[in-house]
């Protein structure tokens, strides 16, 4: 039964471990009608899978031999017609709860790994560079949904106090997709800053985001732009009374 | 809470501190309006450091404060909004258009003197 069962990268000795385990949390399901352990096993193995390149399916693929086994195996043990149907019928539904588990747990593991993804991008994505003396870059990249542009929003205005700036330019040549939304995101960022007394200049808006903005009718008019974000350097410095240098 | 009012050289300087009722607003407006004569003040600045609430009526209230002001020949820099504030004032929708804003005191007399010798 075992050599047949799982072929998930386990030696023999774990196919043997494994194919226990599941087995007894089986029994224990029959006879009490709690899943606990079967629970417990299934999220140690979905956390293990991932870092093991396990893939979900070869996971899944192992618990489907297992059960086609151990379905044989009963099959084989009552000759009478009667009985097999009656253990058959406790069987096949414990089994099938068992199968969803896992595949639950292997599902939730990879959300996690998504969840927290998403977190660590999210927060690396959102500094707020100085450049010079009250100079700040603020490039921004990738989606600006509701969630993002208030945390940037957030930390652009702390730094700005924190640094003292007077000018932040604010680049988007990163951001995927301009739409109505991202600019009334830029917009209010862009009015908080002005409250702190600093002037944002935004920079990189693409040839094709202009096309749309203009297209939907986005008042941009409150917003400083400039074409790129060296242009908006040259720009700063003229704000802050410098001297800009050619190189 | 009356709101005191500091003359430093040709700027007055109102720093509140405390948050104020619509009626202070209110006092404020008229004792700054009268001190730019008094003084012939070419700049007023507000100090909001200590306001952690900015309403809609705070906001009108700056607003024609610095239009009147500005009748009176003087310019009108708000210096101090917090940034929760700041966020909170964008996500409310209210905004201190046509008025001029600093980070501090030191940054407002600043741009005060910048804007009358550029």
């Amino acid at each position: 039964m075992a050599a047949k069962g799982l072929k998930v990268g386990l030696s023999r000795d774990g196919i043997q471990t494994a194919s226990e385990t599941v087995y007894d949390a089986l029994v224990d399901a029959v006879e009490t009608g709690r899943y606990d352990g079967i629970q417990a096993y299934a999220t140690l193995i979905a956390e293990r899978s991932a870092p093991a390149r396990v893939t979900p399916d070869r996971v899944l693929e192992g618990f489907l031999r297992l059960r086609e086994v151990l379905s044989r195996h009963l099959t084989a043990s009552y000759r009478d017609m009667a009985k097999l149907t009656k253990v058959l019928d406790i069987y096949v539904p414990v089994a099938d709860r068992i199968l969803c588990i896992v595949a639950s747990a292997l599902v939730e593991e990879r959300e996690k790994v998504v969840r927290q993804q998403q977190e660590a991008i999210r927060e690396l994505s959102t500094p707020a560079l100085r450049v010079r003396d009250r100079l700040l870059i603020l490039p921004i990249i990738g989606v600006l949904d509701t969630h993002r542009a208030r945390q940037l929003t957030e930390q652009l205005l702390y730094a700005i106090r924190a640094n003292r700036a007077r000018v932040v330019i604010m680049d988007i040549t990163g951001v995927a997709s301009v739409d109505s939304k991202v600019a009334n995101h830029l917009v209010q960022t862009v009015e908080a800053a002005q409250l702190l007394g600093a002037t944002v200049l935004v920079t990189g808006i693409s040839p094709e985001a202009a096309q749309t903005l203009v297209a939907i009718g986005v008042d941009l008019s409150r917003l400083r732009t400039v074409c790129d974000l060296q242009g908006g350097l040259e720009e700063a410095d003229r704000l802050l009374g410098l001297k800009a240098t050619t190189t | 809470m009356r709101v005191p009012i500091l003359k430093q050289g040709d700027y007055l300087i109102a720093s509140v501190q405390d948050s104020l009722a619509d009626a202070d607003l209110l006092q404020l407006s008229e004792n700054l309006l009268t001190q730019v004569g008094l003084f012939h003040s070419r700049g007023v600045i507000v100090d909001v450091t200590a306001l952690d609430v900015m309403d809609s009526f705070a906001c009108r209230a700056l607003r024609s404060l610095a239009s009147a002001i500005r009748f009176r020949g003087a310019e009108t820099v708000i210096v101090g909004i917090q940034p929760e504030v700041a966020f909170a004032m964008v996500q409310l929708g209210l905004d201190l258009a046509g008025i001029r804003t600093a980070l501090d005191v030191e940054e407002g007399l600043e741009l005060l003197g910048n804007g009358k010798d550029g």
